[in-house]
């Protein structure tokens, strides 16, 4: 675990403020992207979070966590938000919620899983279903910073159509500045997949990289079990412990 | 009152659930999430200690055989993590600080726990002392797993839950308050889940 450095954020009360969504993008059948319009946002790092405050007009508040998907140099924050379905709050957001609509939020959060440009590379990202959300945050801000550094992505999802962010990636990869996006699909594959076809293992980590020589910031972020396997094979293979940062999330996110 | 958020509606509140043993903002689990920032640590217990050390008269360290030779308590409590999730009636077994500080004389008035992995949090003397912490091996009778700070674990149950740290291996006492881990990136000092002091400034 890395001790953290400077605080990120500067010792200011957080304060909550209402947002207006802007935009509502269907990543997948499960889950939606909500541009927010932010009044005086303080700015934030790739790979923090924020609270979503929701009430109810009987004056019920609930609360969730939520990565921050958009670079800090987009205009707008944005969220993707996957649909539990017996959840309290993402049917709300990820279903019901249409532009126009407000709520609040206070942030950003989180201080240990976040990467800057100017930290550099090589980077190892490994995402886990919609654990690909704060990497996709690195991965916009590595793009709008023209950072270069050597990155490889690691995707893991059950099926193609459940990955986020296809067609960006796909783009951004095809830049070829640095960039080397690569998938693996658990449960079905399209016709003529020649990607890796399981879950992710010390093997495959070994063959994605870059080798613990090189001393990758490796962003780990999925479901618990996912990031404790991912976690204990990059150990197996030599990564120090210090370089690997977790971000995990339960089957209770709500 | 915020403003009503369109549309969003309360579910049927649990039968099941005391909602007086619910901080504001969080809502109770069955499951028990794991969140931490690294690797999980797999010390050898032959290899383990634990330690009171720091501004003491008679630092002490004790072995895990010579932990677990210490009075032990088994207790229910319910926890709260900062991320929003409560787990009401936990059971665990393992040592009171009031144990471990028996014959140790200190003037400090905060502590700094550290653990395997690098972590550490802060808190005030007085909140670990008088029954209200414990260093815990034993989760519903079974050992701690892992994942969820085995072999011990700091267990702090009136603060949020980042306060009980995974892995410990020692309370460091400190005549300053040295703020921790997470309390140096953004996440409150003390951390009362009855005062929602999630974050700075709360």
């Amino acid at each position: 675990m890395a001790t953290p450095g400077a605080p990120l954020v500067a010792p200011v009360p957080l304060v909550w403020r209402l947002v207006t969504v802007v935009e509502v993008v269907d990543e997948t059948p499960h889950a939606r992207t909500l541009a927010l319009d932010v009044p005086d946002w303080p700015g934030h790092v790739a790979g923090q979070h924020l609270d979503v405050r929701l009430t109810a007009e009987d004056g019920y508040v609930a609360e969730r966590s939520y990565s921050i998907a958009s670079a800090p140099e987009d205009a707008r924050v944005a969220l993707t938000v996957e649909r539990i379905d017996d959840g309290e709050v993402s049917p709300y957001l990820a279903g019901e919620l249409v532009v126009g609509d407000q709520f609040e939020v206070r942030g950003p959060v989180g201080g240990h899983f976040t990467w800057r440009a100017q930290d550099g590379g090589p980077l190892l990202l490994v995402a886990g279903g919609s654990g690909l959300v704060p990497l996709m945050a690195m991965v916009r801000h590595r793009a709008a910073r023209a950072s270069g550094a050597a990155t490889e992505l690691l995707v893991s999802s059950r099926e193609r159509e459940a990955v986020l962010y296809r067609d960006e990636l796909e783009r951004l990869a095809s830049a070829e500045d640095g960039l080397n996006v690569v998938y693996t699909l658990t449960r079905s594959r399209p016709a003529g997949w020649s990607g890796y076809a399981r879950r992710v293992d010390a093997p495959m980590l070994a063959e994605v990289g870059p080798a613990a020589s090189a001393s990758p910031r490796v962003f780990v972020c999925g479901p618990t079990p996912f990031v404790e396997a991912v976690a204990d094979a990059l150990v197996s293979l030599g990564h120090a412990a210090e370089n690997v940062h977790t971000e995990r999330f339960g089957p209770t996110g709500g | 009152m915020p403003p009503f958020s369109r549309g969003f509606h309360r579910r049927p509140p649990r039968e099941d659930v005391d909602p007086s043993r619910v901080p504001p903002g969080q809502y109770v689990v069955n499951d028990f999430p794991v969140l931490s920032a690294g690797p999980t640590p797999r010390p050898k217990l032959d290899e383990w200690s634990f330690s009171v050390q720091g501004a003491v008269d008679g630092a002490a360290s004790w072995t895990w055989e010579e932990l677990n030779a210490l009075p032990q308590e088994t207790f229910t409590v319910d926890i709260h993590c900062v991320t929003k999730w409560t787990k009401l009636g936990t059971t665990w077994t393992g040592v009171s600080v009031d144990t471990l500080m028996d014959g140790v004389a200190t003037e400090a008035e905060y502590v700094s726990v550290w653990a395997d992995g690098g972590y550490t949090t802060n808190v005030p003397l007085e909140d670990l002392r008088d029954g209200k912490a414990w260093v815990v091996h034993t989760f519903d009778g079974e050992p701690l797993e892992p994942a969820h700070g085995g072999p011990a674990r700091l267990l702090v149950p009136h603060l949020y839950f980042w306060k009980s740290a995974k892995w410990v291996r020692g309370l460091t006492l400190t005549v300053e308050d040295e703020p921790g881990f997470w309390e140096n990136a953004g996440y409150n000092n003390y951390g009362d889940p009855w005062r929602e002091q999630r974050y700075w400034g709360d």
